[in-house]
């Protein structure tokens, strides 16, 4: 008898949970309300029951996020009674920082960079779950299911615990802090694989309908609220889109497509060839723009 | 292969039945960027079209400014990951890969080759099914391959694929194949390996990769991409012994007790006899939740969580396992250990041991020899170094219960993590456990510390003086122990002049032997606590850990740390013995304070600081606080 591979996937992933609410002091999980976070979710639902799940969410809202999202969150939080903690850099919203009138760069640095670590030192988290997978960059390849954080949230290469076995080192002194990938080991064919075996819940915006889109910098984005400026000779249309991954709407790029269905999802990226990241615009910076960000502390 | 078709052609519902089939295999790939590496598994993840068109536009790119093909693709760009390492053109860190067939994924552990990597490789090793062994046809068996293929021996991997890479460079020549195999099948008969597989290929151009190639129609066997896909394992996991280290404790509410973790070896049933170790109670399993919800049967590599039929005190560290075959239960093993740290490991320093589910304080007691990884002869050391492997004996603060690591790897694994800085500094696999604890008890004895204390009208402890060389340590002990003397009470004052001489004179300055010297110190002042003395010790002891360590051989309140504080100008200035002007000069070596490290304590019971006091004060201020 032998497991088959989600399976395995799936129990690495609820081992990863389990270690940490049994040897991390406080925990959190970044719930971004994306298809990671909700295999995730589902995930430590399964870890943790019938008890509830032992640590709060947290979704760091840069305020820009699309509008099926947050009802979904919310949805989300009702159905199955979570504790969901919502931070928002009040300071990035006083200075006006928005991802129209700054670059990708600042705007992610302000509102959700410095955000997350905000809301990490508000609560005093020293454990954070995110969903963070080792095949969607090249620089992830490398990194540890229990990545270590200095003091002031900085990811150092050097500094990174050699992980053996399914043997964790989760021990940190004052002020130090973690980032915990459970789900480092899944590739998004897994994701989407597991979404479809478990039925698993997500965002509408994931699945193809019409959608008032503009086209900017070459990508689809979707005019989700009146604050979407509209440039001279752009032109809204409606199309039928949908998300490959969900951020902040206006640097989102949707793709034209007409799955409706999981399955017809599946079907689609399989022979799509276009990998994940490519929706988001800010990898665009430079090839080796996620290895700096997470040096300064971005997921 | 079973390439990755596009389900476009076929019937979705087919396609999802089919992945909700597929088995995971894990391999790790060893060798240099030489042997063509990194072209072989990004070849890998080509081929199985897990590069998408962007990805693909930019390994192009990539190709052109950094690649060593001319115009052509250079694979191994796909997967130089990060930025540092991608300039020097070599792989640093494990990365892991990920690609599948259409029956089969994969997870790639691609580690780095050179011997200063070797902590990199056994990380790889330590989850992987199976190891991809890399020899550039035209080198042939080289010490590396030798080093790369006990590495995977040590971690219990019994698969390994021999991948004589480069056949395009000898022309296919049949001669040359064999004659690699031969000698490597000599060099392997004693690693233990159950099936040793040997494919002729080229990674650049493909040959045996994914089909079977023209240019050797003398080769008979599968390719790469064929045993991978049907190589058998992971099953011998469920035919053990059933082995369930808990986890951690799921506790909602009052109705609910239930032990959650993974299943490490065999299998269980709902109704069926279990014991619990190390305490040795006897139960019943009553219920058994899986992810998909209650099972009658669970199995190796299952997370559940499993509840039983009495209620009994079951903790983290526990290890639930059927009764008529258990495993043992000990506080003293021998262990191969590969250290992984620039820090050496030094024997008598104590460590956290953390096994698949609990951390436990343990010494490392007697390094009985290195390993050398190049040519597996045994030699001699006192420390190991950074990515040395070598025999260990350890002696635990608890119990633990295991199996030999050949038998269960999971129960005989662990990681060594450093106490004060918390970074994980070596792994080991245990050989075996040291009967000594069984049979060497302790005698038990009627006049008892406190009886022979009170005797003596005191309490026994240790005054433990630290502090440089030169900053008044035995002035102050010694003034200390006269006005004890005078108050009527019984005292021993060890410190290096009566120690050094005698007891410890084989060990020298080197830090193993520092810590030794503290150790045996540490020993002989808990002895004479015992016998009812209040024993002042005055040793410089630079390293933290080793205080650590006396303090944890004598009960709580009995240690007193008294940092004797004197700045390093200072004592250099007093220089009473002349060793600091030796030092400087470079006639003494390892001097601390000079050329070797002073921890400075962080929570000294008594701080004396010389600069502000005399030494008849500082003996004052440490009797009114004892």
């Amino acid at each position: 008898m032998v497991l088959s591979c989600l399976d395995r996937l799936e129990a690495e992933s609820i081992h990863i949970m389990r270690e940490v609410v049994a040897t991390c002091n406080e925990p959190v999980m970044l719930y971004s309300v994306g298809k990671d976070s909700a295999v995730m979710l589902h995930i430590a639902l399964k870890a943790f029951s019938p008890g509830r799940i032992p640590f709060p969410l947290l979704h760091v809202d840069t305020t820009w996020k699309f509008r099926e999202m947050i009802e979904f969150r919310d949805k989300m939080v009702r159905e199955n009674d979570l504790d969901l903690l919502v931070h928002t850099n009040e300071e990035g919203i006083r200075k006006g920082i928005d991802p129209f009138n700054h670059s990708s760069a600042i705007y992610t640095d302000v509102m959700k960079t410095a955000a997350l670590k905000q809301a990490l030192d508000k609560y005093g988290f020293d454990t954070a779950l995110g969903g963070a997978r080792r095949d969607e960059e090249k620089s992830r390849a490398k990194e540890r299911f229990f990545s270590f954080r200095s003091g002031k949230h900085n990811w150092d290469p050097k500094q990174q615990r050699p992980e053996l076995w399914n043997i964790y080192n989760t021990r940190i002194n004052k002020g130090e802090s973690m980032r915990v990938f459970p789900l480092s080991n899944w590739t998004e064919a897994d994701i989407w694989h597991y979404i479809y075996q478990e039925n698993i819940p997500i965002v509408p915006l994931y699945f193809a309908a019409k959608r008032p889109v503009i086209k900017r910098d070459g990508q689809w984005i979707k005019v989700d609220d009146e604050r979407m400026p509209i440039r001279e000779g752009e032109e809204v249309t409606e199309k039928m889109v949908r998300f490959r991954t969900l951020g902040c709407y206006p640097l989102t790029g949707a793709i034209e497509s007409e799955a409706d269905t999981r399955e017809k999802i599946i079907q689609e990226m399989l022979i799509t060839q276009t990998s994940e990241r490519q929706g988001r615009l800010i990898d665009r910076d430079n090839d080796a723009s996620m290895e700096q960000k997470k040096q300064e502390g971005y997921f | 292969m079973s390439r990755q078709s596009g389900p476009a052609e076929k019937d979705i519902s087919t396609y999802l039945k089919k992945q909700s089939g597929k088995t995971l295999l894990r391999f790790m790939t060893c060798g240099s960027v030489d042997d063509g590496k990194s072209t072989l598994i990004g070849r890998l993840l080509y081929d199985s079209k897990m590069i998408f068109d962007d990805q693909l536009l930019a390994l192009e790119n990539d190709s052109k400014k950094f690649g060593t093909q001319g115009q052509n693709i250079d694979f191994a760009l796909l997967v130089d990951g990060l930025a540092a390492e991608r300039e020097q053109g070599i792989t640093i860190d494990v990365a892991y890969r990920f690609f599948t067939s259409d029956i089969r994924e994969f997870i790639v552990a691609d580690t780095p080759g050179h011997e200063q990597y070797t902590r990199n490789m056994a990380t790889g090793a330590s989850t992987a099914d199976l190891a991809v062994v890399m020899i550039d046809a035209r080198k042939g068996v080289l010490s590396q391959t030798k080093r790369h293929s006990f590495i995977a021996s040590l971690f219990g991997i019994k698969h390994v694929i021999l991948a004589i890479n480069k056949m395009d460079l000898t022309g296919y020549d049949q001669n040359t194949y064999e004659k690699i195999v031969k000698e490597y099948y000599g060099f392997a008969a004693k690693l233990g390996f159950d099936e040793i597989v040997p494919i002729p290929m080229s990674a650049l151009i493909g040959d045996n990769i994914l089909s079977v190639s023209e240019n050797t129609p003398w080769y008979t066997g599968p390719t790469l991409m064929g045993y991978l896909e049907t190589v058998k394992i992971s099953s011998e996991l469920f035919e053990k012994s059933f082995r369930f280290p808990v986890q951690w404790v799921n506790r909602p509410n009052s109705k609910f007790r239930g032990f959650s973790g993974i299943v490490a070896t065999g299998s269980i049933s709902v109704g069926d006899k279990v014991v619990i170790l190390p305490g040795g109670k006897n139960n019943v399993v009553k219920a058994l939740c899986g992810p998909k919800g209650d099972l009658k049967q669970a199995i190796a590599g299952e997370a559940i969580t499993l509840c039983m039929e009495d209620d009994v005190d079951v903790s983290r560290g526990d290890v639930i396992t059927v009764a008529s075959n258990r495993p043992e239960v000990t506080d003293q093993y021998q262990a191969h250990v590969v250290w992984m740290h620039d820090e050496p490991m030094l024997p008598g320093r104590s460590y956290l041991v953390k096994t698949m589910n609990r951390t436990i304080e343990g010494t490392i007691t007697d390094l009985k020899h290195k390993i050398n990884i190049n040519s597996l002869e045994n030699e001699n050391g006192k420390v190991l170094q950074l990515n040395e492997v070598g025999l260990v004996n350890f002696n635990l603060n608890r119990p633990i219960v295991f199996e030999p690591f050949h038998t269960n790897k999971a129960l005989g694994s662990f990681i060594i993590i450093d106490k004060f800085t918390n970074a994980t500094v070596g792994c080991g696999m245990i050989k075996f456990g040291l009967r000594r604890a069984d049979n060497v008890h302790m005698q038990s004895v009627d006049v008892q510390k406190e009886t022979r204390a009170n005797q003596k009208h005191q309490k026994a402890k240790i005054l433990w003086f630290t502090g440089l060389s030169g900053s008044g340590k035995s002035t102050i002990a010694n003034l200390v122990e006269k006005k004890l003397h005078a108050m009527g009470k019984h005292t021993y004052l060890l410190d290096g002049d009566n120690i050094r001489h005698g007891l410890n004179k084989d060990l020298g300055f080197t830090d193993a032997d520092r810590v030794e010297n503290i150790r045996r110190v540490g020993e002989v002042a808990s002895l004479m606590v015992d016998a009812g003395l209040i024993v002042l010790a005055a040793f410089i002891s630079p390293f933290r850990a080793e205080r650590q360590m006396v303090r944890e051989m004598v009960d709580e309140g009995e240690f007193i740390e008294i940092f004797v504080d004197t700045p390093l100008e200072v004592c250099e200035e007093r220089d009473v013995k002349g060793l600091y002007k030796k030092a400087r000069a470079g006639d003494l070596k390892n001097f601390t304070g000079i050329d070797s490290p002073y921890e400075k304590p962080e929570t000294a019971e008594i701080h004396v600081n010389t600069v502000d006091m005399t030494a008849d004060e500082g003996a004052e201020v440490i009797l009114s606080n004892i």
